[in-house]
């Protein structure tokens, strides 16, 4: 019988954090690359496109991020392909991110004036000009604090890839939990490293939502 | 490679499905009642309680907020029997559910709350009501109608979110297609199935939260 002591076993979960933390960038990156591009594509007013990115939404925001997971996990497969819980894990995740992002910025994108597209319009910018010189610049301001409080949710929603395999922290603590038989120590450290990640990226996005309004009060 | 898919094998087990679908509704109707009453309790208190009740209810909520549900069901499951709570998966599930919607509760309600106009309850008391008559009859309404939709939409997150319950073997939907896919191997064509009920039912919950709110919870 092998003694953990408290440092052993938050060593161990800070080790299996850094693929916590791994796992979120490679999401939240892969995730906002992909949203641009659905977000781009929706701005460019292409009926069957747009209804299409509005389903691929609907879908994404309307199912557990579990079944995603085990979708794609067994879904590869199906392709013959070998899959591993790290490429289902990243690929779910950055689907599912770019989903709720390209929602967002929309949403960022709407709160542009109308008159701004008109007013470049009319200086005879295209439509890419109008985007990256004009749109764009003015609806990142406001798309900063929400997209923030986004990647709370990207990092916790990585906890759910323990269930395919992926060791990361929740996976890691589970596997401590049954050699150290103390479970209720083990998921207290767990939860309390997830809300040290967790709690300065939403004290962040609060400080900028409140920066952001700080002319309308 | 061709892929060859077979729903056929799944869908004859559709009893199990629908019952699976039948336990994620009921989990998400009992912690949807329990989650919204703590919400609106946390949410007083935030707003007009003593501080060490405000900075407890403010603990507890940012602390539910910032860790995965996951962990909140597996602390609950696997490490409170070690305190001496021994829960069954059942009780586990709803207990966390009630946890966690009650914390994101609480935050959508208060933002209800503070965005009351002053006048209102200067007006109301000026009438003599109590405070708890000043709450529950001038506040809590119309603030329950301004932020319906955020609270339906974080019901519906709960409820997908619920999916996670099958890993401690509550018999809900994910545990239904897990339950299918080890009797006949068909993995993807369950998951994608259940995958598809859990579409609907957030679709059929938030259409009959949407009706039910205004003729049941506050009111036109």
């Amino acid at each position: 019988m092998v003694d953990f002591t408290l440092w052993d076993i938050l060593r161990n979960l800070l080790l299996a954090a850094r693929w916590t933390i791994v796992l979120s960038l490679v999401a939240f990156v892969g995730g906002g690359a992909v949203g641009l591009v659905l977000l781009v594509v929706r701005l460019g007013r292409n009926r069957i496109a747009e209804s299409l990115i509005a389903g691929y939404v609907q879908v994404f925001q309307g199912t557990p991020l579990l079944m995603q997971l085990f979708l794609l996990y067994f879904g590869i497969a199906l392709f013959g392909i070998d899959t591993s819980p790290w490429v289902a894990a990243c690929l779910a995740l950055t689907l599912y991110t770019s989903a709720y992002l390209t929602e967002i910025w929309r949403g960022c994108v709407d709160a542009v004036p109308r008159g701004q597209w008109e007013a470049s319009a009319s200086l005879a910018l295209s439509f890419g000009q109008q985007l990256s010189h004009v749109v764009l610049p003015q609806a990142l301001k406001i798309a900063v604090p929400p997209t923030v409080g986004f990647l709370v949710q990207v990092v916790k929603g990585t906890a759910l890839a323990s269930v395919i395999g992926f060791v990361e922290l929740t996976k890691a603590g589970g596997m401590i939990a049954n050699v150290t038989y103390e479970p209720l120590l083990v998921y207290g450290c767990v939860a309390l490293i997830y809300f040290t990640i967790c709690f300065p990226i939403s004290l962040y996005a609060g400080v900028l939502e409140r920066k952001l309004h700080v002319g309308q009060r | 490679m061709r892929v060859a898919l077979d729903f056929w094998p799944v869908l004859i087990q559709w009893p199990l499905l629908l019952e699976g679908a039948a336990w994620t509704l009921g989990l998400t109707a009992v912690a949807t009642l329990l989650g919204s009453a703590i919400g609106i309790a946390c949410a007083w208190t935030r707003a007009n309680g003593p501080w060490p009740l405000r900075a407890a209810a403010g603990v507890y909520v940012e602390l539910i907020r910032n860790t995965p549900f996951i962990v909140q069901l597996f602390f609950v499951f696997f490490g409170l029997p070690a305190a001496g709570i021994k829960l069954t998966p059942l009780t586990a599930s709803i207990l966390a559910m009630t946890i966690n919607l009650g914390a994101y509760a609480t935050e959508i309600i208060r933002a209800g709350i503070i965005s009351t106009p002053r006048g209102q309850i200067e007006a109301a008391e000026s009438l003599a009501l109590s405070r708890l008559q000043v709450f529950t009859h001038i506040v809590l309404p119309p603030a329950l109608k301004r932020v319906w939709p955020a609270l339906v939409s974080q019901i519906i997150i709960v409820m997908l979110g619920s999916a996670v319950c099958g890993q401690i073997s509550m018999e809900e939907l994910s545990h239904a297609a897990n339950l299918i896919q080890s009797r006949n191997f068909r993995a993807f064509e369950a998951y994608i199935l259940a995958t598809l009920v859990y579409l609907v039912l957030a679709v059929l919950v938030r259409r009959l939260l949407y009706w039910a709110g205004p003729r049941f919870v506050f009111g036109r």
